[in-house]
């Protein structure tokens, strides 16, 4: 395995930039990170309150990914970046895009959240949305360690995790057809419901790229649409 | 030679050792030139390790690397300019179409005409910029008369893409030009010489950067007819105008590949340094 640093330049201005929006980087994980967490926790406990502070907090995601797209414009436009270098920057400007979608996704869990709030006779099967969005925002921590720490194992590792997600997802939403049958009365909450399972295996799929990305900035290998079982072979 | 001397090569020696052989395919099929094995020495200190490399047709490959890695040096062995550095001796095997240059019958005149060589300061002769160009033809018999001579330099100031700013002043000085103008001048008298290989030694660090971009359009126009081997300071020209890319280092070839692969994802750590502008 490649070791990676993006420091040791002869002109340390650029460690000091790259390592800019490295951090700006992390820090929109962060953000995001919490985003998921408060937005399913708004779902949950219908809480109206929690669910608004996700719709305030997606806007500043939305600045992130302003900001550190600014600043790699500028990175390639003065530097004119090459190999590692080059990978971390394009790696980054993919991985805010990916960042700001799962913002959008965790923005959809509060609204529903607010929405659940204000309404009665709503369905206890919402709770088993709690093993999916626990099982989605480990995933998501463990990507943007991953990220943080440039770990090709970590990446390889988390990303086979988007499977049983996935699955996941197909089993609620094969449960929730079932409800909806059972009980027409339900069908707006049943859907509801669905797109909130949707949403966290959106999420998912996401923390999904990012692990790709840091495979692709580690190693230089396109990983995206591949077997990666034959890679993790043939990379590690 | 006192100890420390002889400590101090000693480290040199083994550091280039320490570089181990070269990462990459350095061969092609149907070569234009090839070397194998080459080691130059200037006196007593070497200053190429063993290069083996191909230069295929109709390519342009890029030799990159810091000052004094070489990578000059192996340019001026494709034609024999290092005959004239008498302390310069060449060893290894160096053919052009699988004929070794260095063979004692090889006559160096003719061989620098199929392997021409454009330097990094423009040279014209301080003759009119007709005679800079119809002076190598005429020196080799390439032309019948005077109709036919015309017609080697008007096709290969065309070629040089300089035709039409000096076609109206062809008897005024060639070192009247501008700078760029005066590089595509010597780009021309060095065509005109029917060479089969162009080797540029640093053509544009002279030149400003619309002269730099149209020498770099010409540069991707002459690939068409020639194999074109340049040496260039500047990673992003060596990015732009080459196929493949050779990274030297203290006078190893250290790693040879595709452009492309060199600049995205190499695979030395000293090319991955000197790419990304990290040094020691």
């Amino acid at each position: 395995m490649k070791k990676f640093t993006h420091e040791g330049h002869t002109a340390h201005q650029f460690d000091i930039e790259l390592n800019d929006v490295k951090h700006k980087v992390m820090n929109m994980g962060g953000l995001v990170e919490s985003m998921v967490h408060d937005g399913l926790e708004a779902l949950l406990t219908m809480n109206a309150e929690l669910g608004a502070k996700v719709s305030l907090d997606d806007k500043k995601a939305n600045q992130f990914e302003l900001d550190i797209d600014e600043d790699c414009t500028r990175i390639l436009a003065r530097r004119q970046p090459a190999a590692s270098d080059l990978r971390l920057v394009i790696t980054i400007i993919k991985t805010i895009t990916d960042l700001e979608r799962i913002g959008d996704e965790a923005e959809k869990l509060g609204r529903i959240g607010v929405k659940l709030a204000n309404e009665r006779d709503i369905p206890h099967y919402y709770k088993d949305l709690r093993h999916l969005g626990d099982h989605v925002k480990s995933m998501l921590r463990e990507a943007l360690d991953a990220f943080t720490r440039m770990d090709v194992e970590a990446a390889f590792r988390t990303a086979a995790k988007d499977e049983a997600i996935d699955m996941e997802y197909s089993n609620i939403s094969r449960l929730l057809i079932t409800h909806m049958m059972e009980n027409p009365g339900h069908v707006s909450h049943a859907l509801d419901m669905n797109w909130c399972a949707r949403s966290l295996e959106r999420i998912g799929d996401h923390a999904c790229n990012i692990c790709e990305y840091v495979i692709y900035l580690v190693e230089g290998e396109d990983v995206r649409h591949a077997n990666l079982d034959e890679m993790r072979k043939r990379l590690l | 030679m006192n100890l420390e001397q002889d400590q101090a090569e000693q480290t040199i020696d083994e550091i280039v050792a320490s570089l181990g052989d070269t990462v990459g395919e350095t061969r092609v099929e149907n070569p234009k030139m090839s070397a194998t094995g080459v080691d130059v020495f200037y006196a007593d200190k070497q200053a190429i390790y063993g290069v083996d490399l191909d230069i295929a047709n109709n390519e342009v490959i890029a030799m990159i690397g810091p000052s004094g890695c070489g990578k000059s040096t192996l340019l001026r062995c494709l034609n024999r300019m290092n005959d004239t550095i008498p302390i310069c001796r060449v060893t290894g095997e160096l053919t052009l179409d699988g004929e070794d240059i260095y063979n004692k019958d090889t006559d160096p005149v003719l061989l620098r005409a199929r392997v021409g060589m454009v330097f990094q300061k423009p040279n014209p002769f301080p003759k009119s910029i007709y005679e800079n160009v119809a002076y190598g033809p005429r020196l080799h018999g390439l032309s019948r008369n005077k109709a036919d001579l015309d017609d080697i330099v008007v096709t290969s100031l065309r070629k040089a893409g300089i035709y039409n700013e000096v076609k109206d002043r062809l008897d005024a000085p060639g070192t009247g030009l501008s700078g760029g103008q005066q590089q595509r001048l010597c780009i021309a008298r060095t065509i005109a010489c029917s060479p089969e290989v162009i080797l540029m030694d640093e053509p544009c660090s002279a030149l400003d950067p619309i002269a730099t971009a149209k020498i770099e359009e010409l540069i991707d126009e002459l690939r068409e007819n020639y194999a074109i081997a340049i040496v260039t300071h500047s990673m992003q020209q060596a990015a732009r105008v080459s196929q493949r890319t050779a990274y030297f280092h203290l006078g190893k070839l250290v790693e040879v590949g595709d452009t492309d692969t060199i600049f995205t994802n190499p695979s030395h750590e000293l090319t991955e340094n000197y790419i990304t502008g990290r040094f020691g």
